[in-house]
């Protein structure tokens, strides 16, 4: 396993990860089960039309959680994000057939030399259009 | 909805027992691949005693918190009318397999815009001996009628 990335090694702007994520319908049955949020939408596309979306969507909460995953195997130890936020300002539509892509690249945003700590922004894309706005972990160097 | 909701406290959560094999049913849905996050001994030689959960891991008892909000006819929020705005998870340490965790939920503002409100939902999430592990922050926006 490598190890934690060294603190003093960092400058801000550097790209620390990037990595695509192919998303299925099943993906997002999985993450329905393992997390216990059953909202039809993410799942059925009559419940998804009749409440005005464009399609079945992913949950904002399985983008959350994979666009971190870049970042875990940067630092190594899924322990060493101490604070992870964003905001969600796109659906992602997952068609039945093709699915979607969703882009993350991970920046360091700011470095914390006292506490050896550094915000790692995300970007995170299906195609050109943002997803998850004001997204960013904190982790833990020291 | 009901303005005066900000500033509620929940009664806490039944107690949580996290399963190893949670964990790593959650780990697969958000694609993690590290061992840490599967294997015992990986965890292990990282210093955890099992398999540590992944970073968003707290919105499953987050979500039996949410639920207490919704169900609470008080509250007056029209589920079907709530949009998921922001989401925050700080820790003092992951949740790790074996953890008992208790979340306790609080509505720290209420605030109007346009004609949605948006409620802080905050779920303080504490093992067996009451030390604070997460706390896992979520924006409501609940749309107001058309």
């Amino acid at each position: 396993m490598p190890g934690t990335p060294a603190f003093d090694g960092l400058t801000v702007g550097d790209i620390v990860a990037e990595q695509s994520f192919p998303l299925t319908r099943d993906s997002l049955v999985r993450y329905a089960g393992a997390s216990g949020d059953f909202n039809p939408i993410h799942y059925r596309d009559d419940v998804a039309q009749s409440v005005g979306l464009p399609g079945v969507l992913a949950h904002g909460m399985l983008t959350m959680g994979f666009a971190v995953q870049p970042v875990v195997d940067w630092v190594g130890d899924p322990g060493r994000v101490v604070d992870y936020q964003v905001r969600f300002t796109r659906p992602v539509v997952v068609d039945p057939q093709i699915g979607a892509v969703v882009s993350v690249v991970a920046k360091v945003g700011q470095l914390d030399a006292e506490a050896r700590a550094a915000r790692i922004d995300l970007t995170v894309k299906v195609g050109e259009e943002t997803v998850l706005g004001k997204a960013q972990a904190r982790v833990s160097l020291g | 909805m009901n303005p005066k909701l900000q500033g509620w406290v929940f009664p806490p959560t039944e107690p949580y027992l996290v399963g190893r094999e949670k964990v790593r049913e959650f780990a697969r849905a958000v694609f993690a691949t590290n061992p840490i996050n599967f294997d015992p001994a990986a965890a292990k030689a990282a210093g955890y005693d099992d398999v540590v959960a992944p970073p968003t891991f707290a919105i499953v008892m987050q979500e039996h918190t949410l639920a207490q909000l919704l169900a609470e006819p008080d509250a007056g929020i029209d589920f079907s009318r709530v949009v998921h705005g922001d989401q925050r998870f700080t820790s003092s340490r992951p949740i790790v397999a074996g953890d008992l965790l208790t979340a306790t939920l609080t509505v720290p503002s209420v605030k109007t815009l346009g004609g949605h409100s948006i409620v802080t939902a905050e779920s303080s999430i504490t093992d067996a001996t009451g030390a604070h592990v997460v706390t896992a922050i979520s924006a409501l926006v609940v749309r107001g009628e058309d």
